[in-house]
């Protein structure tokens, strides 16, 4: 019954939604490795190694996994997760790229984006953008989950787990990385900030996120933004929060000039306190609220900033 | 080169939809139906090919009841050329729909397949990336751009730190993110041509394909609600009770 987890990382670091995968592959069984797939990835493999409940970390280094390509990944998996049960990745737009690939070598089917582990073989997930809740039981030798990564806690990291490298090499000439443009922001990374604050098309133009920034910069805070406000191309579309976008549930989420579409709520409602700022009374996002002030954002945000 | 786009019909994205009372799933008597918006997104993208002098054939397969005709016909009435209709009354899983895709692949020899990357009823995000998988064709999924040069295709994918750009080599498969494109809307005498454009009903035992399950639905159950907030008069009331009933900030 052991369990794999596929470490999320850049060659560098280990990111943090592994941990929340790592909580959840606890609540499946104790007994759990980490499979790190990419290049001169030792840094990853020595974080990977401290996480708390680790038996074994597998590092599979080489030049074929530098940019974790799932044509590469999905194969070494397979090979790797010969004896394992469960096969987990945190749902980020890495986990969910891979497992599928892997889920549909291995000829089972793919849970995606479990919210609690109910028992060994059943899980909750949401469906219709959060507005429903499934129960589901799998009756595969082997369980590939993708894991909600709000929805579980981080592991700790106070391990000391063995590092196992293995040689296997997967040559493939289906894809090619070309490049990639990472936003560079100063900020705390969106989906692990304790306070979110996001501008929606109430917002205007993209030049007035500045209001947001300075409010943003004394919270310590992450920006994000409707799906609209990335539409009208106020932002990228990596602030996007919603269903379609990035899942948040940060300690505070304040929603400025956001309306509230079901698939913005989709995206923030699970967390713990929300702030929404709307001129609309009638907004749907005060549905959700804790605490709403009807007022201009325009007027607002420089109070705030002020007042902070 | 033919291209193949799956049209899947769902509950329309502005609909709020109720679970049933007795937890058996949701209930879509009288709602809306439309085509999968990430779905229409990848006819759209087909159709800018096709016109763009690089497809000579779009295929829209939907898998489903009977009433998926009425999305075929869209994607008809959109610019596919034709249609195919996996009849099936039953809830088919990821993977078996990936396998119901790679039979007709092969048999249309496809050399591009568009697929939406995720279905807004189901939110499971898995096909393109089976189909990937069995049919050993390479993926772009969460397209934000997509360009065919010369037996390739440059892909453009969202992900979560920014986007990342890969060259796959055709056959390929590619899932649609929103910033693709924006779906044109269908005219009227493109309504009444696309009634006369053919649809192939079809079963998955007529593509050899087993519909099987790996997973069984145990219930279905309505979020938790939120309980009902405060409004605030000021932003310094909001500051305060963030700072002393919050305890947020």
């Amino acid at each position: 019954m052991t369990t794999l987890v596929i470490a999320d990382h850049d060659n560098d670091l280990l990111k943090s939604s592994t941990l929340n995968a790592v909580t959840a592959a606890k609540e499946i069984g104790e007994d759990i490795e980490i499979l790190i797939a990419g290049k001169d990835c030792n840094s990853v493999a020595q974080d990977a190694a401290r996480v708390s409940g680790i038996s074994k970390v597998i590092v599979a280094d080489h030049m074929c996994y530098e940019h974790q390509l799932p044509e590469s990944v999905a194969p070494l998996v397979t090979q790797v997760a010969r004896t394992h049960s469960y096969i987990l990745a945190a749902a980020t737009t890495t986990g969910k790229n891979l497992l599928p690939r892997v889920a549909a070598l291995l000829d089972v089917a793919q849970i995606s984006d479990i919210v609690e582990v109910l028992s060994e073989d059943t899980f909750m997930r949401p469906i219709y953008a959060g507005n429903a809740m499934a129960t589901v039981q799998s009756s595969d030798p082997v369980k590939v989950i993708t894991v909600r990564t709000t929805a579980f806690s981080e592991a700790e990291v106070t391990g000391n787990a063995t590092i196992e490298p293995i040689d296997y090499i997967v040559e493939q000439n289906l894809s090619v990385f070309v490049s990639e443009i990472l936003s560079q922001s100063e900020r705390p990374e969106l989906t692990a900030a304790s306070i979110v604050i996001s501008g929606g098309r109430g917002m205007q133009d993209g030049e007035n996120f500045v209001l947001l920034e300075k409010v943003a910069d004394k919270l310590g805070a992450a920006i994000g933004a409707s799906r609209a406000a990335v539409d009208a191309g106020f932002v990228p579309n990596d602030y996007q929060v919603g269903q379609t976008g990035k899942i948040v549930a940060p300690d505070l989420y304040i929603a400025v000039g956001i309306s509230g579409a079901i698939q913005h709520l989709a995206g923030m409602k699970d967390s713990k306190i929300i702030v929404a700022i709307n001129k609309d009374e009638e907004a749907p996002i005060f549905q959700v609220a804790d605490y709403g002030l009807v007022a201009n954002l325009f007027d607002v945000l420089p109070e705030l900033e002020e007042a902070l | 080169m033919k291209i193949l786009v799956g049209i899947k019909r769902v509950v329309d994205a502005n609909v709020k939809v109720r679970v049933k009372p007795d937890n058996t799933g949701v209930d879509l008597t009288n709602a809306k139906m439309a085509i999968n918006p990430f779905c229409e997104i990848a006819v759209e993208e087909a159709i800018r090919m096709k016109e763009a002098g690089a497809a000579d054939e779009i295929i829209a397969v939907s898998i489903g009841p009977q009433r998926c005709q009425e999305q075929i016909r869209t994607a008809l009435a959109l610019g596919a050329d034709r249609g195919i209709l996996v009849e099936s009354e039953e809830q088919i899983e990821p993977l078996t729909v990936a396998k119901i895709l790679q039979s007709i692949v092969e048999r249309e020899q496809i050399d591009l397949v568009i697929l939406g990357k995720l279905s807004i009823d189901t939110d499971n995000n898995q096909v393109g990336q089976m189909l990937g998988a069995l049919c050993n064709f390479p993926q772009g999924t969460f397209a934000c751009s997509a360009e065919l040069e010369d037996g390739k295709i440059r892909v453009s994918r969202e992900v979560d730190g920014g986007e990342q750009t890969v060259l796959l080599s055709l056959p390929a498969i590619v899932t649609t993110d929103l910033r693709l494109n924006e779906p044109r809307y269908a005219s009227l005498p493109n309504i009444m041509k696309a009634k006369k454009k053919p649809i192939d009903i079809i079963t998955a035992t007529d593509l050899e394909v087993e519909i099987k399950s790996g997973l069984k639905t145990l219930g279905i159950a309505p979020p938790e609600e939120r309980a009902a907030g405060v409004k605030v008069e000021s932003v310094a009331e909001l500051i305060d009770k963030l700072r002393t009933e919050a305890k947020v900030i």
